[in-house]
């Protein structure tokens, strides 16, 4: 089946399109360059005048996971300010801060994204992560799996193995989670926190196995590098919250010697120790790192005021942070001789000093970064906000006047503290369809997704130019998912389910043998039921498994 | 790759019968499916295995009936309920999915056999959050167990044998210098919890009903709040004292409890005291506390319907969304109460846990050794997940998963199938 949308202006980055009028045709599920001889066009939409995408990406959201459904466990007063009744064609539940799995496919697809990536899938329970992905519709999912303070790495560390045998356990480790690259959280840092150490520097050593955060890093994102996995290593920095962790994040930049590095929720990592307050903006300096080193990367994860969950694999840091919490009430968990996880519900507050700087710091960071390849929209969901704040974001970001009139209602010490006014960057339309889209899907690895090149997936959203960005990008027109209408004038009109992104890195079996010991001796389960297999993503037909090239990053798009 | 029909041996076998899901059994099969385990097994997987493989018909009204004819007549039954309870619930994940998707589209209630004790926990997390630890951090780390209201094994056979007495530790420990506290019950078996060397543990006994005092006595102390009581449910005040300086001193202690033993009023907030004093606990030490469950399914249910409708268990779908409340939507109050009119009960792995007696028209979806007292209007036999099919199912600590390996053939339809049909039908 053939469909043509005609005359929509397009914004697609990886082909240098900006804005320009042009039509798309889309046969099963991909795009096309024109129709054959003579075949019949099933479906013609008049896009005039409206702009069309590839469909956006969220690289960073918590979606699906323990600590995700720990979140949903923890408040149930905010799911019900916002109960989610059934239709005829979807599914009920509920939304706002941790909606449950369904509502977040829907409302995903309501805002124009047809895939989101799942930062923090432990090992051990990399089977529910893709369980609850698996009742995600729609869009796509994938996840970063974490290593970094599991007691199997750094024994591997501790006892100086070559780097060949950890990339081995690195791919292994990919294999069993099925995931599309490496995450590290806090290096070290949930596994010291164990040990009844509270704080870890990057250079300070973990008491029990004297190995550095630095280390970790370097050692990980070396083996991203040489198993070719286009992803690079995912970092959420030590220190988190912390004033004064400027130092840590420009360390951490610095400490990866060249390999490339994404630094996640990074606007959590750009705090000074200057004024009264003894807390400031670090953004100036940590965009002109980012600016400088073209290795690095970086998603924000933006806060935006109100109430939210902030759930994570740092127990360290959030046992920390966990009387600062609102509702109070906290999780924080040991897990498994892999990670932790704490679960801190937050109400942000724009007259509260500390989080109105937050979100000045977080809009700075996006603005003095030059290179929208390089930057990312996050809020890190939920906990800098909901995904569903997104529109709002793109607003502050492509909207002066707005951005300084919110600025203008924040807490006035905080804004004494922030040059935020004084930024005139305005995101263009392009701009945001490379954060969103083309960044996005290059940094993930994702060959056929985030652009609209002939053989791209037929991901599409199309919107209205409306001059008020917020209600351009919360209600698409049309949003096609592999080439089926799914959502239109903002509401899904169709329930399809989309695929896992996979990558399969090259490794030595070999190391098999080393794993099962390991596991047979001190685990409780073994290492074979810990592999997540296609079936258990794919079982009831719904899901299916999609596997990309494993070789490095790509840096032309088909 | 597995040939069912001819006698065989597995290996790694998952047991699903109690929520530690040992995967180290070795099981022989027959060649008529009989299963026998013959390492590694326990009291309950021997029993729970070991049932003779048996496919009896679905029945109506009593009288033997083809599948189709029961499932026409189950969602006629579901069909006719304005406010369709779904219990019971022993099922594995895609069984419990396809339970939470007929649930949607019913209008109905879903809760699960074992909730009174796991809803004193949910309680507790929906009202302060805790902070726990899971099986494999016990086995490698844990110095000083104290064991709230239960002797675990009579639950968990096996847990002391895997997570506490295991010869080899993580980081350099005497696993048999570990120190084992039972507190609170009387006549509690200690016997799994002497060491491997002869060592006995500790025991401080008091009746069930008077462990709230005991455990409120002991946050206090662990508080460092000054009791004037010289005993508190005859276990004496500098007893309890001692207790909590060695929590305080321990290194990685871990507190556990069951919560269906906990069975007296308010029991959640005895389990509040427990994870609120091991909180206190972790501002000098590291501390967790490990709450025991995970039987029948009750963990899958309650992940499951966690992320599908936002809420655990004993929620409703009656008014078109999700709904969720502790005690209005018990099992045992809707049927009281009378506000139920149709009962669905699901019990995959335990032909004993039959449904609660009721007037109401009544589905069952049981094991195929299911006895009745009173014939429901329909009974639907399905496999057992684990041996008669695939499956997945949570572990005790909510965070592992291990997938459930088909056994053996089986004519019996799978849970999921079964409803699907069901939801089709409607």
């Amino acid at each position: 089946m053939l469909i043509k949308l005609s005359g929509g202006k397009i914004y697609d980055p990886a082909h240098g399109i900006d804005g320009q009028v042009r039509d798309i045709y889309v046969r099963d599920g991909r795009i096309v360059e024109r129709p054959r001889d003579g075949e019949h066009i099933a479906h013609e939409y008049n896009l005039s005048g409206k702009v069309v995408m590839a469909g956006a990406i969220d690289m960073h959201t918590h979606i699906g996971g323990g600590k995700v459904n720990i979140a949903r466990t923890l408040l149930p007063e905010d799911h019900r300010q916002d109960p989610v009744p059934h239709s005829t064609i979807c599914r009920a539940g509920c939304g706002h801060a941790v909606p449950s799995t369904l509502t977040t496919g829907y409302r995903y697809a309501e805002m124009g994204y047809t895939a989101g990536f799942e930062p923090a899938v432990l090992p051990m329970n990399a089977r529910q992560a893709h369980l609850e992905m698996g009742d995600v519709p729609i869009i796509d999912k994938g996840g970063y799996v974490m290593l970094g303070s599991d007691d199997q790495l750094l024994r591997m560390l501790a006892a100086q193995k070559d780097q060949n045998a950890i990339n081995d356990y690195v791919a292994w480790t990919i294999h069993a989670s099925q995931a599309m690259g490496i995450k590290v959280v806090n290096a070290g840092g949930i596994n010291a926190f164990k040990f009844n150490q509270r704080m870890l520097d990057l250079d300070e050593q973990n008491s029990y196995y004297q190995v550095t955060p630095r280390e970790v890093l370097k050692t990980l994102a070396r083996a991203v590098h040489e198993l070719n996995v286009p992803h690079p290593l995912h970092v959420h920095g030590n220190n988190l919250g912390v004033p004064g962790n400027i130092e840590t994040t420009l360390n951490t930049m610095a400490g990866v010697e060249g390999y490339p590095v994404h630094l996640t929720h990074i606007q959590f990592h750009s705090y000074g120790t200057e004024g009264d307050r003894k807390f400031s903006s670090g953004a100036a300096q940590i965009a002109e790192a980012i600016n400088k080193r073209k290795n690095v990367s970086a998603d924000v994860g933006q806060i935006l005021f109100g109430q939210t969950v902030t759930a994570s694999g740092d127990n360290m840091a959030q046992f920390r942070n966990r009387n600062a919490g609102s509702p109070s009430k906290w999780v924080v968990m040991d897990i498994e001789c892999d990670a932790g996880c704490g679960v801190v519900p937050f109400k942000y507050k724009d007259q509260n000093f500390v989080n109105a700087l937050q979100w000045a710091i977080g809009l700075e960071i996006f603005l003095l970064v030059e290179d929208p390849w390089r930057i990312f929209l996050t809020t890190d969901h939920p906990n800098g906000a909901p995904f569903t704040s997104y529109p709002h974001l793109i607003k502050l970001l492509t909207d002066k006047t707005f951005r300084n009139e919110v600025f203008a209602t924040i807490n006035p010490d905080a804004q004494k503290m922030s040059t935020l006014a004084s930024i005139d960057r305005e995101y263009s339309l392009y701009e945001i369809a490379i954060m969103t889209r083309a960044g996005a899907a290059k940094l993930v690895g994702l060959h056929d997704r985030g652009h609209l090149g002939v053989g791209a997936a037929a991901d599409i959203t199309v919107y209205t130019d409306h001059a008020d960005r917020e209600k351009m990008f919360a209600k698409p027109d049309y949003v096609f998912k592999d080439g089926e209408l799914v959502v239109k004038d903002g509401q899904v009109v169709k329930v399809t389910w989309g695929a896992t992104h996979t990558i399969r890195p090259e490794f030595d079996r070999a190391i098999e043998k080393e794993i099962n010991k390991y596991y047979d001796t001190y685990h409780t389960l073994k290492a074979d039921h810990v592999k997540v297999t296609d079936q258990h993503i794919a079982d009831d037909g719904r899901g299916r498994v999609q596997i990309h090239a494993c070789q490095g990053r790509r840096e032309k798009t088909a | 790759m597995e040939n069912f029909t001819q006698a065989g041996t597995v290996e790694s076998v998952t047991c699903p019968f109690c929520g530690l899901l040992c995967d180290d059994l070795t099981i022989d099969r027959d060649a008529a499916g009989n299963l026998n385990v013959s390492k590694n097994g326990c009291q309950k997987s021997i029993t729970f295995f070991g049932r003779p493989l048996r496919s009896p018909s679905p029945r109506v009204d009593g009288k033997q009936a083809g599948l189709d004819a029961a499932i026409a007549r189950a969602a006629g039954i579901l069909g006719n309920a304005k406010l369709p309870l779904i219990a019971g619930l022993g099922t594995e994940v895609q069984g419990m999915r396809a339970v939470m998707s007929l649930a949607d589209k019913a209008g109905a209630v879903v809760d699960h056999m074992n909730s009174n004790g796991s809803m004193r926990n949910i309680q507790v997390i929906q009202n302060s959050g805790w902070q726990i630890t899971t099986l494999a951090e016990v086995r490698n780390r844990v110095d000083l167990l104290v064991i709230v209201g239960t002797d675990i094994v009579s639950l968990f056979p096996r847990f002391f044998e895997r997570q506490v007495w295991n010869k080899e530790s993580m980081f350099g420990q005497e696993t048999s210098k570990r120190e084992v506290v039972y507190l609170g019950g009387r006549n509690v078996n200690t016997a799994a919890g002497i060491a491997p060397d002869g060592r006995q543990p500790d025991v401080l006994p008091c009746d069930m009903e008077r462990l709230p005092d005991v455990i409120a006595a002991l946050r206090a102390l662990v508080l460092s709040k000054p009791l004037h009581a010289g005993e508190v449910a005859g276990i004496a005040t500098a007893e309890l004292a001692k207790l909590a300086e060695r929590l305080k001193a321990a290194k990685y202690s871990v507190v556990a409890w069951a919560a269906s033993p906990l069975d007296f009023p308010h029991a959640e907030l005895t389990v509040q005291n427990i994870t609120e004093l091991v909180k206190e606990l972790n501002r000098t030490t590291r501390s967790n506390g490990l709450p025991l469950g995970g039987i029948e399914g009750d963990m899958n249910a309650n992940q499951v319907s966690t992320w599908i409708s936002g809420y655990p268990i004993r929620t409703s779908y009656a008014r078109t969304y999700p709904e969720h409340d502790p005690y209005h939507f018990s099992t045992e109050r809707l049927l009281a109460g009378g506000e139920a009119d149709a009962l669905l009960w699901v019990s995959s792995f335990n032909p004993e846990r039959i449904p609660p007696r009721t007037g109401l028209p009544t589905v069952v979806f049981g094991h195929a050794d299911m006895q009745f007292e009173q014939e429901p209007d329909v009974f639907i036999p399905v496999g057992m997940p684990g041996a008669d099919h695939k499956g997945i199912m949570f572990r005790t600590d909510s965070v592992v998963s291990l997938p459930l390996e088909q056994l053996r053939n089986s004519t019996l339809p799978t849970l999921g199938e079964v409803l699907t049909a069901i939801e089709q039908a409607l």
